[in-house]
């Protein structure tokens, strides 16, 4: 498994010292396969390297450079586009990290613009952004339906002239899931860092990483979302970030993520047998950057839908997927 | 993945896998003139992976991915597998690479300027080059031209050169057969066959040429050459570059050097033969 190479590689990069080309070209594939390239460029800076590695990685870094320049121009426009709304704009995820400087954004993906605002200020959201030159992507009726009744963000929007995308979120779950955090509380704790930009405390900055991570989705990306947790936990107090973490019913999850960033990319972690499948699953890399563990990938999948909705809405949501010609990867 | 190669094209490595024998054979033949990188660190992985379980044994059918993929991408029959991995590669340029300004053009050099023809699939540019490059000139490549964005300079990546439909005869009986890949017929851009380079473009893929001529070649009409506006060069060119935006400022800078110096025409040529006499015509000219 070389997502083996990449964790233990990020753990400790001075371990790259013994790397034949073989291993570097697996390392590198797994790498870009995870999106964790521009982290590893970082996380490899002043590490003696051949020839051959040091302009992929030098392109990885300006890459990443790159997406987090546009990243901060993309939230500088959204604030642009809300700021008569009198409207907390919390900034999410890769965004928020570059935002703020944080560890966990440097050489990070950042693909769309993330935003938290208040369930109730949704439509007057929804219509600055239309005025500002976002638009909808998702055509069909039924997926827009769906976004709008069940998700925890609106469907997401591109920007006429800039084609990029914005995920306009009123909570961190889907309103089917079996956990409700509190939104409310994370929009009023909400960390002012600029201009009309926000992000979310210490504490939920973790909470709502953990509650992508592993009470929603199939994990696909699992590795980058667990790197991002362990470089935010040690800015939390580890007392209050338990009582924030129950206080949105995800105290257990927190408590997991914590066992995994530990086994996984620090000093080592007693797993559970549970924690044990998720590692399996994290790790299910080969050395072409393909994932492997077909089955374990399968049952994830079939899980992150299982986690999503009740079974008889679940069949409900398969069938009409199914019947519009959706075919799980 | 079962059958591998690593090829040098260029300035670039790449690591090719697949899960069939033939598309890896047919790159080991007609590269074999290329640099041995066997045990090499390459700059891509390129993956040719059956679309699903099923279709590895029964009508193979190909996803051309790697490091970089398009999640759409069609699907494409076994029997066409080197086009496929020649995809996977241009893919992986086009997606991927950044050190230099990419621009989907032809290029060819002599006495160390270059010549560089960019239209888009049709247009003649690879044609041209191909024919070229068997007339004087050192064929650069035929897909991507590199621009250094520090010198200027123009860099070959000269990989087989992809000729289509009517040219394959035309340059067949120009090179002869020996130099010319299997016939893949009836592809999603019709028929393609591949042709190797000269050795001496393969020997010399290292080395640049400052650019002295920009054609905007364009097949099937009656001879006719304009001159074009520096605005609408630098559109077309900045649309015929997949990673222009990727590099932001440095490549605005480059781009807009290129423009101001290098001389560009747009021609309309009915044959080969009326393009070839026009490019040494224009050469002679302004470059």
């Amino acid at each position: 498994m070389s997502a083996v190479l990449l964790v233990r590689t990020l753990r400790d990069p001075a371990s790259v010292g013994v790397l034949d080309a073989d291993g570097w070209n697996r390392l590198l594939a797994a790498a870009r396969a995870e999106r964790l390239i521009g982290t590893l460029a970082y996380r490899l800076e002043g590490v003696a390297l051949p020839d051959a590695v040091r302009p992929i990685l030098g392109d990885a870094r300006r890459d990443s450079g790159r997406e987090a320049q546009q990243a901060l121009w993309e939230a500088d426009r959204a604030a642009q586009a809300l700021r008569g709304l009198d409207v907390k704009l919390v900034l999410l995820k890769g965004a928020a990290y570059v935002a703020a400087d944080l560890r966990a954004g440097q050489g990070r993906f950042i693909g769309d613009l993330d935003i938290l605002v208040p369930r109730d200020a949704m439509p007057a959201v929804e219509a600055a952004l239309i005025v500002a030159g976002w638009e909808w992507v998702k055509e069909d009726p039924y997926d827009d339906a769906y976004y709008r009744q069940w998700m925890h963000e609106l469907p997401p929007m591109i920007h006429v002239d800039r084609d990029r995308m914005i995920d306009v979120h009123h909570t961190i779950l889907p309103l089917t899931a079996r956990q409700t955090p509190d939104a409310t509380a994370m929009i009023a704790d909400a960390v002012h860092i600029i201009d009309g930009l926000y992000i979310l405390s210490v504490e939920d900055r973790i909470v709502h990483s953990v509650a992508h991570m592993l009470a929603d989705g199939d994990m696909q990306g699992g590795l980058r979302n667990l790197w991002d947790i362990y470089c935010l936990l040690p800015d939390a107090d580890p007392a209050a970030l338990a009582a924030r973490a129950t206080r949105h019913g995800v105290a257990a999850h927190v408590r997991q993520a914590r066992r995994l960033a530990g086994a996984v990319y620090g000093a080592g972690a007693r797993l559970t047998l549970w924690d044990r499948l998720v590692r399996a699953r994290l790790l299910a890399r080969d050395g072409w950057g393909r994932e492997s563990r077909k089955l374990l990938v399968f049952a994830f999948f079939v899980r992150s839908h299982w986690l999503r909705m009740p079974p008889l809405m679940l069949a409900r949501h398969l069938l009409t997927k199914w019947r519009k010609g959706h075919r799980p990867q | 993945m079962k059958h591998a190669i690593t090829l040098r094209i260029g300035p670039a490595t790449f690591r090719i896998g697949s899960a069939w024998r033939q598309p890896i054979a047919d790159l080991a033949r007609l590269y074999a003139a290329y640099p041995d990188m066997g045990g090499a660190i390459a700059d891509f992985t390129v993956r040719l992976q059956p679309t699903s379980l099923a279709r590895r044994w029964v009508r193979p059918s190909i996803f051309i991915t790697g490091d970089h993929g398009l999640a759409d991408a069609a699907p494409m029959s076994l029997a066409h597998g080197l086009l496929a991995a020649e995809m996977g590669m241009n893919l992986q340029m086009a997606l991927g690479w950044r050190r230099h300004l990419l621009l989907h053009a032809s290029s060819v050099e002599k006495d160390g300027r270059v010549l560089v023809m960019t239209g888009e699939s049709g247009s003649g540019k690879s044609t041209l080059a191909a024919l070229l490059g068997e007339r004087g000139w050192r064929f650069m490549g035929d897909e991507f031209a590199l621009l250094d964005m520090d010198s200027g300079a123009i860099l070959p990546f000269p990989r087989l050169v992809s000729l289509k439909n009517r040219a394959i005869e035309v340059v067949t009986q120009a090179v002869g057969d020996a130099r010319m890949g299997p016939l893949l017929a009836a592809t999603a851009k019709g028929d393609i066959r591949h042709m190797v380079p000269r050795t001496d473009a393969v020997a010399r893929m290292g080395d640049g040429g400052m650019p002295a001529l920009l054609l905007f070649p364009r097949f099937g009409h009656d001879a006719a050459v304009r001159p074009l506006g520096q605005g609408e060069i630098f559109m077309r060119l900045t649309q015929a570059s997949t990673n222009y935006v990727a590099l932001g400022e440095a490549a605005f800078t480059a781009l807009t050097r290129f423009v101001a110096h290098v001389p560009a025409r747009a021609i309309d040529f009915p044959t080969g033969d009326d393009a070839i006499a026009m490019v040494d015509r224009l050469w002679e000219e302004l470059a």
